[in-house]
């Protein structure tokens, strides 16, 4: 069996995949990968299902070496890259890692969360049905813990069980105002608070993890106090404290809150907010649940489709001979290394 | 009576049904006889339900699941419900209270003008009922605590209290599942463990059950730690 060494990460580098669902009732936040389409996008380039656990980079890249045996790798997310002893990999390109050489991951550059999966994924023992890795509950990851220096993960795979992949899609967005379905408690604001919601710019605080994203914009006044009992939380609820300053609540949410919830964004643009760096502007744009649904099925559509989507890379590809296929063909952006805007 | 619930979206894979704004048993009693009924029919697409003190959370894939559907079905099923007040399990917690156990015991007394035995005798006395669990893995909710000993929360809370910690705050009662930062008063400690992610059942308690604390001495606290530590719920089940 071949293990993956960790030589260096960052803080936040964690194990995560579709999350940990059925236990909200006990307490337990579903966690999971911030930009699912990511996720997916790495694991299918080296022949997983799309929501195997992967490595879930934050801010931060990390260096890498293996022992044992090869692996087939992919990174997808944020515009981070990946380099094998200096050589670096094309961007959404597969790529074997040998024994002995080192591979480097660099900061995700467009946005937050980048994607590092191995063919076969890792044999690591996941607690209540995942192996996504949860702070507070000190669940998931390795041993209920994020990745550090010297951890090391076994994995399931090998290098030599298929040759390296690349993927030239892009996910399905027009860059936009991210959606939102108003409420639950949108009747907690005047119509005036709503319309300010909506027609208003708001920036991604510095104040962004995988809990919530702290927004900053205009106040945002309730019309009947900002107390409520209890009641559930979602991935993409919009709450807003007394402060008035809203809060897009994330993967590691808690599972009940007690501020009111103004919206909710829709979940086909939960991946790309979740990608919004600190100091983004954006707008929110209210839907019905039809349109909220065509994007949804949208997004699934073309997860499904991106097996069909890969092509081998049959040659020692570099940068240059991606550009020149490009000015050739006409079709391949491979210099678009970036899953969003 | 408990009037016709809401239907509050939560975009488009969630919707929450709504039965009041208030914590009430016959409230909390509907939210867990609608949690139970969509569980059984377990409708296409369903992710999961979130039961709290006053509403239902039911989350699902938005592609897969018919939403008028699951809508009707939420409608039709509310209209002649009952509250699930019939419990099932009443749980005996052992407590020790006071001292290294629970630290603000003297203080929550003196505040209410009475002697720490009194407080121990008014908290042990009450039946609590399991609103809701959420928070962090296995945190109980409790209501039914005596007005008598409500104390509004610390003013500096405290970044870590250790597992096991019997806690008010407010009119609220709670067990702590791990260790983790609190603002409401320790009255003392119990061995019971409320999740256990190596025990099977991981969580010991549902919304629904009831608690019943029993203070114990300090001196049994060894040999029950010893039990929980080995797995055993410790926790008794009461024939009600």
């Amino acid at each position: 069996m071949t293990d993956l060494l960790v030589k260096s990460c960052g803080p936040m580098t964690t194990l995560q995949d579709r999350g940990r669902l059925g236990f909200q009732g006990f307490g337990v936040s579903p966690s999971g990968a911030m930009d699912r389409r990511a996720l997916a996008m790495a694991n299918v380039l080296v022949g997983n299902a799309p929501e195997t656990a992967a490595i879930e980079f934050m801010n931060l890249g990390g260096s890498f070496t293996c022992e044992g045996g090869d692996l087939h790798v992919a990174l997808v997310g944020a515009g981070a890259a990946m380099s094998i002893d200096g050589t670096p990999v094309p961007p959404q390109t597969s790529a074997i890692l040998k024994e002995g050489q080192v591979l480097d991951i660099g900061h995700p550059r467009t946005g937050t969360f980048a994607y590092f999966a191995i063919a076969g994924g890792f044999a690591v023992e996941p607690q209540l049905g995942s192996l996504s890795f949860h702070l507070r509950s000190r669940l998931g990851g390795l041993n209920g813990a994020a990745l550090k220096a010297e951890d090391r993960l076994p994995c399931r795979g090998s290098g030599d069980e298929r040759e390296p992949m690349q993927l030239v899609v892009q996910p399905p967005e027009d860059g936009g105002a991210i959606r939102v379905m108003l409420g639950p408690q949108d009747d907690y604001f005047p119509s005036e608070t709503i319309c300010l919601f909506l027609e208003s710019d708001f920036t991604v605080s510095p104040q962004a993890d995988r809990m919530g994203f702290q927004l900053t914009g205009p106040r945002l006044e309730h019309a009947k106090g900002f107390n409520i009992v209890s009641d559930g939380i979602v991935d993409g609820h919009i709450q807003v404290p007394g402060s008035g300053q809203p809060i897009v609540l994330m993967r590691d949410r808690q599972t009940a809150g007690g501020y009111p919830k103004i919206a909710t964004v829709i979940s086909a643009d939960l991946g790309r907010f979740a990608q919004l760096r600190p100091g983004t502007t954006l707008r929110f744009r209210a839907v019905e649940r039809a349109e909220a649904l065509a994007a949804a099925r949208g997004l699934k559509d073309w997860l499904a489709a991106l097996p069909s989507q890969l092509t081998p890379v049959r040659f020692n590809l570099t940068t240059e001979h991606l550009l020149s296929r490009n000015l050739i063909g006409g079709t391949v952006d491979a210099l678009a290394s970036t899953p969003h805007e | 009576m408990v009037p016709t619930p809401k239907i509050l979206p939560c975009g488009d894979s969630a919707v929450t049904i709504e039965f009041g704004d208030r914590i009430d048993p016959d409230v909390n009693g509907m939210v867990l006889a609608l949690d139970d009924i969509i569980r059984a029919r377990a409708p296409v697409g369903l992710l999961e339900t979130v039961p709290t003190y006053r509403s239902l959370t039911v989350q699902f894939d938005p592609v897969t699941t018919d939403y008028d559907a699951l809508i009707r079905l939420v409608t039709e099923e509310t209209k002649d419900l009952a509250p699930r007040n019939a419990v099932g399990r009443r749980w005996r917690v052992p407590v020790v209270y006071g001292g290294d156990f629970g630290s603000d015991l003297d203080e929550v007394a003196q505040i209410h003008g009475m002697t720490p035995n009194q407080l121990i005798e008014i908290h042990s006395s009450a039946i609590y009922r399991i609103y809701m669990i959420g928070f962090l893995p296995g945190f109980t909710y409790l209501g039914g605590l005596d007005k008598r000993i409500a104390t509004s929360r610390r003013v500096q809370p405290r970044a870590k209290i250790p597992a096991g910690t019997i806690m008010i705050g407010g009119e609220q009662a709670g067990i702590a599942p791990m260790d983790m930062p609190s603002g409401w008063h320790n009255l003392g400690l119990t061995p019971v463990r409320p999740y256990a992610p190596e025990r099977d059942p991981v969580f010991l308690f549902a919304a629904g059950d009831e608690i019943v604390f029993e203070p114990v001495d300090a001196s049994r606290w060894e040999a029950l730690e010893k039990a929980a530590r080995a797995g055993e719920p410790v926790a008794e089940e009461m024939r009600p």
